[in-house]
């Protein structure tokens, strides 16, 4: 346990179904059987107190799902999740901020629910305080309190949510593709604000999202997700410099690179195939350029002895 | 000159409302030549996306284009009725809109959408257009076209999808493609394989391509000059290479900085303070000087103009050449 003893968040073997059969009725008619949709399949990962540990992956890899997950909003299927660290000091950013904040209430009382459900004996004056002093951390000012959330553009909204996540006093932050519907430049505020935040409150973030710039801004430690599965975890500039999965090269091949503009490249074939009835074995293995007869069979893990359990791919841990 | 597909000289769009007369594209030009890609790139209400409809003749009433013209290989196209429109539409100019589901009919089958298609602008026989439809199909990437062409719209993925409404704005051999956001509701390595997809094609065919989306990085991939608009104006045009790495206006170069690199480390993004105008109190002169950090006199007072098929930056610092 010494070299866990930092740790925030430990995920173990973590799983999460969903049933997605046809009804009872047609099942029986069709003489279909059950389906089950597995959107995480086997997660294990540690978040280091006081980092950033990043999920990135195409739309369907189970990243989102893994966020309910941790934050409880799902219950899991499987394997367990130990979070070593008050569960009141867990909050959440979402991806959407006009659906996440309630239209009909006031900023200020949108701040100021954490607060009331968690300290509702804190008094009026004391919580009018810290919402003013909130809008002023995440750079709006304490007349902004008074207004609903539709007077505010998209940026501005998400600075909201991050007070409302910090009006608990947070520990641990679960943010969710938190500026993917943003434009880059409003994207930059929000992405220096959560940066100067963390290092100010010390905050540890779970941080989700499809961009590889951005995941590389952000983390510390990046999980590459396809499937359900970690096919890579590695820090940061090592997933960089050095990605082991096949995966991680084609995307970081395939995704558009500003300072080499108007390049040729080759895109990856093929499509992610669905999760319902993912392929045998690896399930990378039919747009694999590295596959071989192993691949179609077995399932590879990350294993201590291959690249310190960073990879799971038979074709990493032959090289 | 006879190669240009594309030129718009001074398009002005407005939307009366209760309120006053909104300007959404406010003096736009461009130039599109045969087998190019122009890219136009803008965040989120900068009056791209209605660049590319008043071309597509699309306007949503009460829209409407107050000034300028728009001509397609030497005709004019932006007074023409509906009728004569639609014809040009589909006929000359395809369009392929960000999300697949809205151009096809989810109730035909994919075969039957192509061939009526170019049925409707060829004068092929029934047989000859199926046979046209399967070329087209393999010629956007769709695997096993014999047994595919009798399927719906939802039994492809999202990416099959796009191509096939890639296909169908290929029908006709258009002079000129309107590409709205093509790739923005897809996964990064089915984008790469819609880009890479446009980019042989336009070469390929000689067809003129207008590429509208918010994403710099496909601009980077794709296009081989873009324009740079902000609250409904030109902030830039240039090569993209220029344009990229080179940005000569404040905006741009806030813009370009602000991505995060994939190469470089930095302890912290550039920022452009404070976000886009809205359209009814855009500010006088240049659009940008409230958020440009370099602004003087003469830009709360002129709106800086970039001209009829020039390139760079408008913006009255450029005449001093002092912009970082």
């Amino acid at each position: 346990m010494s070299i866990r003893s930092n740790a925030i968040l430990e995920v173990d073997a973590l799983e999460r179904r969903f049933d997605v059969s046809a009804p009872w009725l047609n099942r029986m008619i069709e003489r279909k059987p059950r389906r089950t949709l597995r959107a995480v399949d086997g997660v294990d990962f540690v978040i280091q107190r006081g980092q950033t540990l990043a999920l990135v992956g195409e739309s369907g890899c189970g990243k989102s799902t893994i966020a309910k997950l941790v934050t409880g909003l799902h219950p899991p299927s499987g394997g367990n999740i130990r979070f070593h660290g008050d569960r009141d000091r867990l909050q959440m950013i979402f991806q959407d901020p006009f659906a996440s904040l309630n239209p009909r209430w006031r900023v200020g009382r949108i701040i100021a629910e954490p607060l009331r459900t968690l300290r509702p004996d804190t008094p009026m004056d004391q919580v009018s305080a810290r919402v003013d002093e909130l809008l002023r951390i995440v750079g709006l000012v304490a007349t902004d309190g008074s207004k609903f959330p539709h007077e505010f553009s998209g940026g501005q909204r998400q600075r909201i949510s991050i007070a409302r996540a910090l009006a608990g006093d947070p520990e641990f932050l679960v943010c969710d593709e938190p500026t993917s519907a943003l434009d880059v430049s409003v994207q930059a505020q929000v992405l220096n604000l959560m940066k100067k935040l963390q290092k100010d409150m010390g905050l540890t973030y779970l941080f989700i999202s499809h961009d590889l710039s951005v995941v590389r801004h952000m983390a510390d430690v990046i999980a590459v997700m396809y499937l359900g599965r970690i096919v890579e975890i590695q820090p940061t500039a090592d997933l960089f410099s050095n990605p082991l999965h096949p995966y991680t090269r084609l995307l970081l091949e395939t995704i558009p690179d500003l300072e080499v503009p108007n390049r040729d490249r080759n895109p990856m074939g093929g499509e992610v195939p669905s999760p319902v009835s993912p392929p045998s074995g690896c399930s990378f293995h039919p747009r694999c350029p590295l596959a071989f007869e192993r691949c179609k069979h077995e399932r590879p893990q990350r294993r201590a002895d291959v690249h310190n359990r960073r990879v799971a791919c038979f074709a990493a841990g032959q090289s | 000159m006879n190669d240009i597909v594309l030129d718009v000289r001074n398009l002005r769009v407005e939307f009366p409302t209760r309120r006053g007369v909104l300007t959404a594209v406010d003096d736009i030009s461009l130039q599109i030549r045969r087998g190019e890609i122009l890219g136009v790139v803008g965040e989120s209400g900068a009056g791209k996306s209605m660049t590319g409809m008043s071309i597509l003749g699309l306007l949503e009433p009460p829209g409407r284009i107050a000034a300028g013209s728009i001509h397609l290989s030497g005709d004019r196209i932006d007074n023409l009725d509906d009728r004569a429109m639609q014809s040009v539409r589909g006929r000359r100019i395809g369009a392929i809109f960000q999300d697949p589901l809205t151009s096809l009919n989810p109730l035909f089958r994919i075969g039957d959408q192509l061939t009526e298609t170019i049925l409707l602008h060829t004068r092929l026989t029934k047989a000859q257009a199926r046979e046209r439809a399967m070329d087209l199909m393999r010629e956007v990437g769709i695997p096993a076209v014999e047994e595919r062409i009798d399927n719906y719209p939802h039994q492809f993925s999202g990416g099959m999808r796009q191509r096939i409404v890639i296909a169908l704005a290929l029908c006709a051999e258009p002079e000129l493609i309107v590409a709205d956001e093509p790739t923005t509701a897809l996964d990064v390595s089915i984008q790469a394989q819609i880009t890479a997809l446009l980019k042989r094609l336009c070469r390929e065919r000689g067809t003129a391509v207008m590429l509208v989306t918010h994403d710099m990085g496909v601009i980077a991939e794709t296009a081989d000059r873009v324009a740079v608009m902000y609250a409904g104006r030109l902030a830039e045009v240039g090569r993209v290479d220029d344009v990229v790495r080179r940005p000569q206006h404040p905006y741009t170069a806030g813009l370009m900085g602000s991505i995060p690199s994939l190469r470089k480390d930095v302890a912290e993004l550039r920022m452009i303070p404070g976000s886009m105008p809205r359209l009814d109190a855009i500010p006088a002169g240049c659009a940008f000087n409230p958020r440009c950090t370099h602004s003087g006199p003469r830009c709360h007072q002129e709106i800086p103009r970039i001209g009829v098929e020039q390139s760079g930056a408008a913006c009255w610092l450029q005449t001093q050449g002092d912009v970082a």
